[in-house]
């Protein structure tokens, strides 16, 4: 049995750090940021110093004042204290003319140059409306819940996790993440079983969130290979997810272009892929004269000692690169990895069928993409080669709610899509294509007299 | 072989499933000396399963075969015996999304029912997690114990056999996340209050019902919860086929002389060669959708407890 978390510790844990990635939150917006004291930060058409939340504990709303300041709220000092008894029954008789606000643009401006809160100016605005008393309760709670998104300057500081990363992706960004859906990508980890103490391997171009939500789901334990395409892997939103340190021990790289090498064998470790670099050093022109001036030549033994040093420095960074990559290679050669995920916006095939080669049978994998032709091209010809099955092609519909008394429906607005997931387990891979358990019903035939019926013509 | 850790021979007492093919699958118990009848044959553990590969294909005395799976979370959920009815996958993976699931997580759940969702929580929360699960049902609290002893997940989960709504979790200040799956959500908020540690966590409450659901909330409300949300997720699956339409025939291309076809002689008509030039099809490959599909399952609920 676990034993709970000593409170101490607890609190600890929970206390904003400088250095640290949050997630700042106001209403359904959410941005990740790093909270470094001195620095603004744009939210919401706002600047704001993250200084004052230093030392505090995550889960605190702040008023964000005139100058950026962070003001701590009190968890209990808000809400629905305007009690307004008089109300309306329907709207028969209210006529929108667009005149029944009597403050302008500039006096609303002027108040919040007063300095006046979120909550007093919608106070002012309810004042000064000729209609509010005569709608009705719901269009006044619907009014009121309408200026306090406008009008409020609260923000809360959360600690980052894979839901509200992804809801935030989702929301600000979805074309970095491939329109990559949050119930999508819950899928993809479930589906793919991921957990802590495996080895799973990952390639994606949705900014570093399927692998943060991929580590987040291993605790740190186990290993995770990253595939990268082009020059480096791109991690930006793994990091937002703030992982302590020991996480980033489990996270390896392979280059995509090395793949097919290290299928067939003929890996080259040492190979100089930094060549037009290190020849930098070494390219610079011995300098010829021969000066006699102690100053200079003192000069130019400091220049050599900078360019010895530099040629160290780069030298011992091409040795870690060597063993990163050695290490990344031993960890797929064994091909017995315990997973396979993939998202990006390259055609999925030629990775799957190639990445799959270092998967070990009886291991599920998932493929992610923004369209579903790919899949279906992917799931053809995985039936073809065989070594896989369970194949599934699927795409979830999500729906939320308003959920009110007497005004419970479910919200207007919906996603149009999440993109597209295949799934499938690995098996032992057949010597023969021809001993498939088919799971498709056979081509519908045409029949005969369906064809010479459209022939005959009238007589 | 456990459910929360994977292994890469089957051994005996592992729990293991066979697929026989499409959407046919069953679990079986590996036991040293038995047998297993399947339509393909019998499987006998000793021989067929005990030091095989999970993944290897396993011939059975008719000669046909069939592959023997690891278990995982997901295919129990679709091969577990029925006690009541269950979470599929689809809402499993967005409740554990959603409550911040991960390795370490303390999770309480009521009710058990048939261990579903228990299982995939396990997996997650696995290897310093735990589930603290009741289960007012004494048959089915004690079936759900006797599943996670036989899948070696028993050190990550407790079970009680108690009423939720009358004497809460068992235990109190240590949840970081609740989940409710029963008929009265809104009699266990108060319990699963105090279940939740002093920082707070996240709470599910699973529906069918939409008055479940707004009598839910309104509590939920009440009791001081807040980024309340409700949602439905169903999952749509694409069967991939090849399709083959006939071209519709419009007569020849440039209005001239007809072909044979149109000939007035009855003899000669039905004497006509079999690859007329109306008979062109187009064979494409795409992916249709089912019939008919699961098109509600139930509400989720999602809401946080702040600090207190």
């Amino acid at each position: 049995m676990a034993d709970p978390l000593g409170v101490e510790s607890d609190e600890e844990e929970c206390r904003i750090c400088e250095g640290e990635y949050v997630v700042l939150k106001r209403g359904e917006v959410y941005k990740s940021v790093q909270v470094e004291k001195r620095k603004k930060v744009i939210f919401e058409k706002q600047w704001i110093f993250m200084d004052n939340a230093v030392g505090q504990l995550y889960g605190s709303t702040f008023e964000v004042d005139s100058g950026g300041i962070l003001n701590l709220r009190k968890p209990k000092q808000d809400e629905d204290s305007t009690d307004n008894k008089e109300a309306g029954l329907d709207n028969r008789h209210i006529v929108d003319d667009g005149k029944s606000q009597k403050l302008t643009r500039d006096d609303i401006e002027s108040l919040k140059e007063q300095g006046l809160k979120g909550q007093e100016i919608i106070q002012q605005l309810i004042d000064n409306s000729t209609t509010f008393k005569d709608k009705t309760e719901f269009a006044q709670e619907k009014y009121i819940k309408k200026k306090k998104k406008k009008y409020e300057s609260n923000v809360t500081v959360l600690k980052p996790s894979c839901r509200i990363l992804a809801m935030m992706y989702h929301g600000r960004e979805p074309g970095k993440i491939c329109h990559l859906r949050y119930d999508t990508l819950a899928h993809m980890l479930t589906m793919g079983n991921i957990h802590a103490g495996s080895k799973i391997i990952v390639f994606e171009t949705c900014a570093g969130l399927v692998l943060g939500s991929v580590m987040e789901r291993m605790g740190g334990h186990g290993s995770v290979v990253q595939m990268y395409p082009g020059g480096g892997p791109v991690r930006a939103g793994m990091e937002s997810f703030g992982f302590p340190s020991h996480f980033h021990e489990t996270l390896h790289e392979f280059p995509l272009c090395k793949v097919n090498a290290l299928l067939s064998g003929t890996l080259n470790l040492d190979e100089k892929d930094m060549d037009s670099q290190s020849e930098e050093g070494s390219s610079e022109p011995q300098s010829m004269e021969v000066s006699l001036d102690p100053a200079e030549a003192k000069k130019r033994e400091e220049r050599e000692k900078l360019r010895e040093q530099k040629a160290q420095e780069k030298k011992a960074k091409l040795e870690e690169k060597r063993k990163r990559l050695a290490a990344a290679a031993a960890l797929l050669e064994g091909r017995n990895a315990d997973g396979l995920v993939i998202a990006s916006r390259f055609s999925p095939c030629s990775a799957l069928l190639c990445l799959l080669k270092f998967v070990a049978p009886s291991r599920p994998f998932v493929v992610y993409c923004q369209y579903r032709e790919p899949l279906i091209e992917c799931y053809t010809k995985l039936r073809e080669q065989g070594g896989a099955i369970s194949l599934r092609l699927t795409d979830s519909w999500l729906r939320h709610y308003q959920v009110l008394p007497n005004r419970t429906h479910p919200v207007l607005l919906m996603s149009g899509g999440g993109g597209y997931l295949l799934s499938g387990i690995t098996v032992a891979s057949a010597a023969s294509g021809a001993q498939q358990k088919s799971s498709e019903p056979a081509a519908k035939r045409i029949k005969l007299d369906e064809i010479t019926s459209t022939a005959d013509s009238s007589a | 072989m456990s459910f929360v850790e994977y292994s890469e021979f089957i051994k005996e007492g592992d729990v293991v499933i066979i697929f026989l093919g499409h959407e046919s699958m069953m679990p079986i118990k590996v036991e040293a000396g038995a047998q297993t009848q399947t339509r393909y044959g019998a499987i006998r553990h000793s021989s067929d399963l005990i030091g095989r590969r999970f993944g290897s294909k396993v011939t059975c005395s008719k000669g046909g075969w069939v592959y023997v799976l690891h278990p995982t979370p997901e295919l129990w959920t679709v091969n577990l015996p029925h006690r009541t009815q269950i979470l599929y996958s689809t809402d499993i993976a967005n409740i554990t999304l959603m409550l911040d699931l991960k390795p370490g997580s303390v999770v309480c759940e009521s009710g058990t029912g048939s261990g579903s969702l228990s299982h995939a929580i396990l997996r997650t929360i696995a290897p310093s997690g735990h589930l603290h699960t009741v289960e007012f049902h004494a048959q089915r609290a004690e079936k759900a114990a006797q599943e996670f002893r036989d899948h070696k997940v028993a050190h990550l989960v407790t079970v009680r056999n108690q009423d939720v709504c009358k004497e809460g979790f068992g235990v109190v200040g240590v949840a970081d996340a609740v989940f409710l799956d029963i008929p009265s959500p809104w009699e266990a908020i108060v319990h699963a209050k105090k279940a939740f540690k002093r920082k707070g966590g996240r709470l599910c409450s699973f529906s069918p019902c939409i008055e479940q659901v707004q009598r839910t909330c309104e509590t939920l409300l009440e009791q001081g919860f807040g980024e309340i949300c409700t949602l439905e997720v169903l999952q749509r699956v694409h069967d991939v086929r090849s399709v083959t339409m006939p071209l519709v025939y419009l007569g020849p291309e440039d209005g001239g002389p007809e072909s044979a076809k149109m000939t007035t002689d009855p003899a000669a008509e039905e004497a006509r060669p079999v690859a007329n030039p109306g008979y062109q099809s187009v064979t494409c490959r795409t992916a249709t959708p089912p019939r008919e599909m699961a098109g509600h399952t139930g509400y989720l609920t999602f809401a946080t407890k702040p600090r207190g």
